[in-house]
């Protein structure tokens, strides 16, 4: 199939957050574009038909961040891999941190993945480019370059910039050229050698703690000098109930910023570490229950209008160690949807405002004209059935990285075509 | 998921041993029933005898982090039960440079090795080792990070029984860096475990892990406060670091507010014991008079430790305990 193939999507429950619809209509598709949604156009004829009833047709999912490992760790994931496992999860546009081998801060980099993902052709890849050289903290990179290739944010990649004198002259000089600064906030030295949660089961665990306050006295920070270079500033993978009541002041004060969470982090809290289970083992770390609802409500109310994947896949070696020895990070393109849709099973939001989490929000957050369904706008379409089961079998991911505590999960609502710009780069089997 | 005591045969008998954690009462005092017993083949004066509970056995010492202390009362308990002993000290820095953990317990294991005998420096390793190895190989944890060393804690319990006989009525302080010390989460599992009445913990905050009460102790920041009457005293080791670390000023004022002293120790009960698991900094936590007063068990703790090791060796790879044996 061709972006000229005509396709009409009908018979399904149109859930558009953007334009505030949830109702029953058909999708006309033409030339890789949305032709129009609801009445068909006269003298308009798919070429294909796809029967969406008991289905949901939404637009294809904007994830903030998806580390998709190449160039430079092709044997944790590469670009076709990767960009497969997010077709089958409804996944139309990624975001990809910098911190490949050799880095995103040179504009050869962004061409060799804007050349790869287009040979996959199973999404959208953009780059965020490196805030500084080579992501060592101490030098910035040639934002505006980066930018001109396409680079849609800058950030360190959760690496630790060498001072805060640095973060601000990083901050003014991209927000010269209006680019957004996308922060992992983070006070190393708070950090130190911790990987879980500073708590009651880390104490008793013995496992070296991250303090909530490495996070807070970061996000502290990083507000004010938002507030001070008026940079335009994202913060990625919250974990703490803190930091978003400083978010949410921050806000109240006109400070520009947004604000986005990992998947993991709504489902899971540090008492799954209990067993010195290295699928739980991510960073930020897991915290506690009262973080875990508090990030759950902020969702639901829009204070944080993204939910990402936070990506990582690994090789099996990665996470075959005792639990501190172990790489952080979960393979999770492919629980996304399905973990932002069991929030809706357990009563955290609606449809409309999950579904809005991981379309139009991440998508307005960069300014990108996707995760929407406009007349005009890229055909981007995610299609899932509704009370569907399946299970996420580590033997059916497509992701090279296997690395998931969700494995066994079950989850009611499974992806059935995934199209992007007009193609359909999914289909389940199932069908 | 319900957790399941990996510890533990479908029986209820040892099968590793990683952590006081979820063992019962009961296994503790037969460990320690058990432990007694193969005192008696260790005393001065006769000649130490073997007993042939693990011949033909294979034992091996897998110590990721060096401690010939250790390594030594293990290996001294495996030959004493007669088993082949097998020492390898494993350099972290040699595995994370190519041959990863999984790699070394698959070249063990085709060493047909019973025991594995792990230190390693990360919390959770020997419980991994256990998770991963072959069925039929038995794991004991011989100090894993800050998570558990719960062979020095039943030592540790053993050298009190003897002195106090019932657990109940017992106060007990732990002295020093709980945050970093194996042995104390150990011990307060183990002590809270055999029932006594109070565990105290003694500490600056800079040395105490996030909310130390959900450990199960009391709290306290002076030492006389909290070694008033209290029947069992234990020292923990003080490390170098810490004052790099900005946990403490210095050394001489660690000594001046946490170090035991004779004129501190009256404040305590009259039949305290003072214990400590080696090696001792004196001067730092302790000053040599008590360290080598009446009232110190330090070398009582040494000789215990390799009966209580036989102990558990046994119960993991026998699988029954040996007092018929060596009685």
């Amino acid at each position: 199939m061709t972006s000229n193939t005509s396709i009409s999507i009908i018979n399904g429950r149109l859930i558009d957050p953007a334009n505030d619809i949830d109702e029953h209509l058909d999708l006309h598709i033409s030339q890789g574009k949305i032709l129009s949604v609801g009445e068909k156009p006269s003298g308009f004829e798919a070429d294909i038909i796809i029967d969406a009833k008991n289905k949901v047709i939404c637009p294809g999912l904007v994830d903030l961040n998806a580390h998709l490992r190449e160039p430079g760790y092709e044997f944790k994931g590469s670009i076709e891999s990767e960009t497969a496992a997010a077709a089958k999860s409804g996944i139309t546009t990624l975001i990809f941190p910098p911190d490949t081998l050799p880095v995103i801060d040179t504009p050869a980099v962004v061409e060799l993945i804007r050349r790869k993902a287009k040979q996959s052709g199973k999404a959208r890849v953009l780059t965020q480019a490196a805030m500084t050289q080579d992501l060592e903290g101490n030098e910035i990179s040639d934002m505006q370059a980066l930018q001109q290739v396409g680079c849609v944010a800058v950030s360190n990649a959760g690496k630790p910039l060498g001072s805060t004198l640095i973060q601000r002259r990083a901050m003014e000089y991209a927000s010269t050229f209006g680019l957004q600064v996308f922060v992992q906030s983070e006070d190393r030295h708070l950090r130190n050698k911790g990987c879980a949660h500073e708590g009651r089961i880390s104490a008793r665990m013995g496992l070296p703690g991250i303090p909530e306050a490495a996070e807070t006295v970061a996000v502290a920070r990083d507000i004010a000098l938002a507030e001070a270079t008026g940079a335009k500033l994202h913060f990625q993978t919250l974990t703490t109930a803190k930091s978003l009541r400083k978010i949410q002041h921050a806000l109240a004060d006109g400070i520009q910023l947004s604000a986005d969470v990992a998947v993991h982090q709504l489902h899971l809290t540090e008492m799954d570490i209990e067993n010195f289970n290295a699928q739980c083992h991510v960073h930020p770390p897991l915290r506690t229950l009262r973080d875990r609802d508090a990030l759950r409500s902020a969702v639901a109310s829009g204070l944080i209008s993204a939910i990402c994947s936070d990506h990582q896949p690994h090789d099996a070696d990665a996470k075959a160690h005792p639990f501190p020895d172990s790489e952080p990070g979960i393979s999770s393109l492919e629980t996304l949807l399905a973990l932002t849709l069991k929030l809706v099973d357990e009563g955290v939001m609606d449809l409309p405002t999950a579904i809005a989490r991981v379309t139009i929000g991440p998508a307005q957050i960069l300014g990108l004209p996707y995760g929407k369904l406009d007349a005009g706008s890229s055909a981007d379409i995610c299609i899932f059935e509704i009370d569907s089961p399946w299970t996420l079998k580590r033997e059916e991911m497509l992701s090279k990285g296997k690395n998931s505590p969700f494995i066994n999960w079950e989850f009611n609502h499974r992806v059935t075509h995934t199209l992007f710009e007009g193609r359909l780069v999914y289909q389940s089997d199932k069908n | 998921m319900l957790y399941k005591n990996s510890q533990l045969t479908a029986e209820g008998k040892l099968k590793h041993f990683l952590s006081i954690e979820g063992l019962k009462r009961d296994l503790l005092v037969d460990i320690l029933d058990t432990a007694e017993n193969f005192t008696a083949l260790a005393h001065k004066g006769r000649p130490v005898k073997k007993v042939p509970l693990l011949r033909g056995k294979t034992v091996t010492n897998l110590f990721f982090e060096n401690s010939t202390r250790t390594r030594t009362t293990f290996e001294l308990a495996a030959k004493r039960l007669s088993a082949d002993v097998l020492n390898l000290n494993i350099s972290t820095s040699a595995t994370t440079k190519g041959e990863s953990l999984l790699d070394t317990l698959r070249n063990l294991e085709a060493m047909h090795c019973d025991m594995f005998v792990v230190r390693h420096a990360s919390s959770g390793a020997a419980r991994f080792i256990a998770e991963h190895c072959e069925e039929h190989i038995s794991v004991m944890n011989a100090g894993d990070g800050a998570h558990a060393h719960p062979t020095q804690a039943m030592l540790d319990m053993l050298t009190i029984r003897q002195h106090k006989g019932d657990f109940t009525p017992l106060r007990v302080a732990i002295v020093g860096d709980i945050l970093h010390s194996r042995v104390a989460r150990s011990q307060i599992l183990a002590l809270n475990t055999l029932g006594v009445t109070e565990v105290r913990v003694i500490a600056p905050r800079t040395l105490l892990p996030f909310d130390p009460r959900s450990l199960g102790v009391h709290v306290y920041h002076d030492l006389i406060e909290g070694i008033t009457d209290v029947d069992v005293i234990i020292m923990l080791r003080l490390q170098k670091e810490r004052m790099a670390g900005a946990f403490l000023p210095s050394e001489h004022e660690y000594f001046r507010l946490y170090g035991l002293t004779e004129n501190k120790l009256k404040h305590a009960k009259k039949d305290v014991i003072v214990m400590h698991p080696g090696p001792i900094n004196r001067g730092v936590e302790i000053d040599s008079a008590v360290a080598d007063g009446p009232h110190s068990v330090i070398l009582q703790q040494v000789s215990n430790g390799i009966a209580v090791r036989m102990a558990i060796m046994s119960m993991c790879l026998g699988g029954q305990d040996s007092r018929e044996e060596s009685a």
